[in-house]
């Protein structure tokens, strides 16, 4: 297991958006977590990242145990978080905000090259980027800006990509892009988790998936059963 | 001729004194932007570079080594800024924005004092620079050739500031972090010492902006709120967080003293007009009107909501049967205390200033707590309570009675005036109005001899025969204040406190709900200045004196520091806060030479221990226990 969590529950305020949530990622995989608006997808990855007021359970990446890690830290061990509401920094231009996403290239246990990205290697990847790089985060369009929030996370060299609903929000041919680009990452060693109301997108990219509702898992299988399956679909996903 | 040359003379001089004005300014500004913490001990690290530099050039003796002198009085600032970030405010980076300024503020005090210590209560002037001894000659007059030295500095090192944040990683790191510094974590940065660094650095400018000043002006234990008062002036005319916005206010504030003292005094249209004395408020009227024309400064741009905005306020609570019956027992207490400490009269003397202590802060925690407004200037209202009292006694004759119902209808309508500036702000912007309205006011207090009896202030303000007694007016005293905070609570309850709270959660809701915004505002800071007014005129009253210190910054901060010690979000805060701070200045005051010191560590040691202020903590025990029993 490349991240494994287990009994993962989080606060904002006063308020639990979680219970006891358990979900893994291995490596290679990308895994959907799916659920409706509010059901506590954000929350998770944000829990993981140790971007709420307060967690508990136990969460370990790679082997390190991060329950209790800031965030940098857990940035630091090699997992990315792509926010869904994108947070570029509006006031840098886009090579300035791939460099502060900068961290040194890493090596998995066993010795070998881990994806490592440079700009002009993300540059290729999303040529829309490739061709502003002086260009303020501040005047780009909503699909630059999800490029560019995915980018900027990779340039961390993460092994592991939590990103949260790549899809929202953005125009149809940009979720297109965005298909092609996670199937492309998965194709270069780097695995994904990424939170998702979407089917039709989930289904395009992700080999497993867990269904959340109310901040708890309702069902764990493979995305192709979940898909099958009409009525834990009926149950938790359709509006 | 000699009128040209005595101008562009001054002009020089207003740029040479620009330099150092920007260096504090920048690191201010630098320090804000990252950590969103407005820290008052700024004009004391300045200050610190001075002495500092001082004993550096002692130490190493004059000659070339003059110059690694001041660079190291910079580097010492530079890790005392360090230390402090480190040791105190990581540990309150998730406290509320206030608490954070009341820390800086306790460190004001605590370095004062240090400096006390270290230096001495006497002026140091430092040694003149080796090779910037003389003067050049301009227009044929004699200029300091170090003069000319320190206009170069400053465009210097805003050069050097703008390569920093534009062109290395830590720069990018400041700018971005200066937008969405929870991102910048989530990104891999540790934020904790990219806080560290940029507050050393911010620490270290201000070190060198007064170790450059030492051969100009003597190191004194003033410096260091008069330092930071113009520093955040020149921050906000400038744009918070912009650089350069921070050199052309320096440059405009330095120049326009340096203009007004050029034309000393003026007659227009048969009136002398002192423009000199005008020196002491250019800067406010300066920032007053920016914030008016344009709120977010010159060179900057309109705040972005902020991302770390603090949690939501809890609603206030209805006291319950525990609260009523300790309510009930203190207010008897206080009418019995006369009786009962018939030996000691200074207790009634101590008590009656620590009431008229509650009345102030209770009003200022009304505008800051459930209006939201953080005043920093709310001591003008306070004197203008105690000058329209001693003023209308001495002029008219009129009784006290009539003076305490007129007074507080004075100040009123002086927060009506610069209410009406103010509400149109907010945050920030909106508590450095208020302290340029009351720096505003206090300067023509201050200066208006023939009017207010200028520095000296006015005497003889007794209160009416029957009240002529301690005990009398003690009960005077305690009855008003006693309807004034009963008035301020009750008004809190009635929807128009609804209102306020909801102007203060959520500005675009309530708006959209149909309350009107501004007006809410500007009727809470009126109730809020009536009510300081008349705290005013019961000190004035109670005194016999006043002085122009009755509306200086400090009696603002004091008053900022009762409110927060007690807690922002309880009602008894204010009430506790008041109680606290002045029993704790008084003693503490007569008991040792550094009471600031002893002040400003108490102070810490409450910010450290109850962030939530202590009625709040004492709330969070009774109740929060209680609450853990009762539910889940």
């Amino acid at each position: 297991m490349l991240l494994d969590v287990h009994a993962l529950s989080a606060w904002y305020g006063a308020a639990q958006i979680l219970f006891d949530v358990d979900l893994g990622v291995r490596r290679g995989e990308v895994v959907a977590l799916m659920g409706r608006n509010g059901a506590g997808k954000s929350t998770t990855l944000k829990a993981i990242m140790g971007m709420v007021d307060r967690r508990k359970g136990t969460l370990a990446f790679m082997g390190h145990d991060i329950s209790r890690a800031e965030p940098h830290r857990v940035a630091q061990l090699g997992l990315g978080f792509v926010p869904e509401d994108r947070r570029i920094f509006t006031d840098l231009t886009v090579a300035e905000n791939l460099a502060v996403g900068r961290q040194p290239s890493r090596r998995w246990p066993d010795g070998s090259d881990a994806p490592t990205w440079t700009p002009e290697h993300l540059y290729r990847l999303f040529p829309n980027l490739g061709g502003m790089p002086d260009r303020p985060g501040g005047r780009m369009s909503g699909g630059e800006q999800q490029m560019l929030t995915v980018a900027r996370t990779l340039m961390g060299n993460p092994f592991l990509v939590l990103l949260d609903e790549p899809s929202e929000g953005v125009a149809p041919v940009i979720v297109e892009q965005m298909a092609q680009m996670i199937l492309e990452l998965k194709g270069q060693g780097v695995s994904i988790l990424l939170s998702e109301q979407n089917m039709h997108f989930a289904e395009l990219v992700s080999d497993r998936a867990y269904v959340l509702e109310k901040g708890q898992i309702r069902y764990t299988g493979t995305m192709a059963d979940l898909a099958a399956n009409d009525e834990v679909r009926r149950a938790y996903l359709s509006l | 001729m000699d009128a040209v040359a005595s101008f562009v003379a001054q002009l020089l001089n207003g740029l040479a004194g620009a330099s150092s004005l920007f260096l504090v300014a920048a690191g201010l500004s630098l320090i804000f932007g990252v950590t969103r913490i407005v820290n008052f001990a700024h004009g004391s690290f300045y200050m610190v570079g001075i002495y500092a530099a001082y004993s550096a050039v002692a130490w190493i003796g004059e000659g070339p080594g003059y110059w690694a002198g001041l660079v190291l009085a910079a580097v010492a600032v530079g890790v005392l800024g360090a230390l402090i970030e480190i040791l105190l405010l990581r540990r309150i980076y998730h406290a509320p924005e206030l608490f954070q300024l009341l820390a800086t503020f306790a460190l004001v005090l605590v370095i004062k004092d240090a400096a006390l210590w270290l230096w001495g209560p006497e002026e140091l002037l430092g040694p003149r620079a080796p090779g910037l001894r003389g003067s050049v000659p301009i227009l044929g007059r004699q200029f300091p050739s170090y003069d000319l030295f320190l206009i170069v500095v400053g465009p210097l090192v805003l050069g050097l500031l703008w390569l920093l944040l534009t062109r290395t990683r830590f720069g990018t790191l400041v700018r971005a972090a200066t937008q969405d510094r929870e991102m910048v974590g989530a990104l891999g940065v540790n934020q904790a010492w990219l806080f560290t660094a940029v507050f050393a650095l911010g620490a270290m400018l201000a070190g060198l902006g007064g170790a450059l000043q030492l051969p100009r002006e003597p190191a004194n234990l003033e410096l260091d709120l008069a330092t930071i008062g113009a520093a955040f002036v020149v921050v906000v005319v400038g744009g918070m967080g912009s650089i350069p916005g921070a050199y052309v206010a320096a440059l405009l504030i330095a120049e326009l003293k340096a203009i007004c003292i050029w034309l000393g005094v003026v007659e227009i249209a048969g009136v002398s007009i002192s423009f000199s004395k005008l020196t002491l408020v250019v800067e406010f009227l300066v920032m007053a009107v920016v914030l008016v024309v344009r709120p977010w400064g010159l060179m900057g741009r309109p705040q972005a909501p902020s991302r770390n905005a603090g949690a939501a306020e809890a609603p206030l609570r209805a006291p319950d049967r525990l609260a009523k019956a300790a309510i009930a027992a203190v207010v008897l207490a206080l009418f019995a205390l006369p009786a009962l400490s018939s030996q000691s009269p200074y207790v009634v003397i101590l008590t009656i200033d620590i009431l008229v202590a509650v009345l102030f802060a209770a009003s200022l925690h009304f505008i800051m707590g459930p209006g939201g407004m953080h005043s920093f200037g709310h001591a003008a209202y306070f004197g203008l309570g105690a000058y329209g009292a001693a003023i209308l006694l001495r002029a008219t004759g009129a009784p006290m009675e009539i003076a305490l119902i007129a007074a507080p209808l004075i100040a009123a309508v002086g927060a009506l005036v610069f209410g009406w500036f103010c509400v149109r702000l907010s945050g920030v912007y909106l508590a450095m109005l208020t302290l340029a309205f009351a720096q505003i006011a206090w300067a023509i207090v201050y200066q208006w001899d023939a009017f207010t009896g200028g520095s000296n202030g006015l005497t003889g303000v007794w209160p009416s025969a029957w009240f002529s007694d301690k005990r009398a007016y003690y009960a005077l005293t305690l009855a008003l204040v006693l309807a004034g905070v009963f008035v301020l609570r009750r008004i809190l309850y009635a929807p128009f406190g609804y209102a306020m709270r909801a102007v203060r959660d959520s500005t675009l809701r309530a708006d959209a709900i149909g309350i009107d915004v501004k007006r809410v505002q500007w009727v809470a800071f009126v109730i809020g200045g009536l009510v300081a007014g008349l705290a005013g005129a019961l000190f004035a009253f109670s005194k016999g004196s006043i002085s122009p210190e009755t509306l200086h910054v400090a009696k603002s901060v004091d008053g900022l520091v009762m409110v927060l010690l007690g807690g922002v979000q309880t009602l008894a805060g204010p009430v506790v806060g008041a109680t606290l701070f002045t029993w704790l200045h008084d003693s503490v005051a007569r008991s040792t030479e550094y009471w600031r010191a002893m002040l400003g560590g108490i102070i810490l040691i409450l910010v450290l221990l109850f962030p939530q202020g202590v009625a709040g903590f004492v709330r969070q025990v009774v109740y929060g226990r209680r609450e853990a029993k009762g539910g889940s």
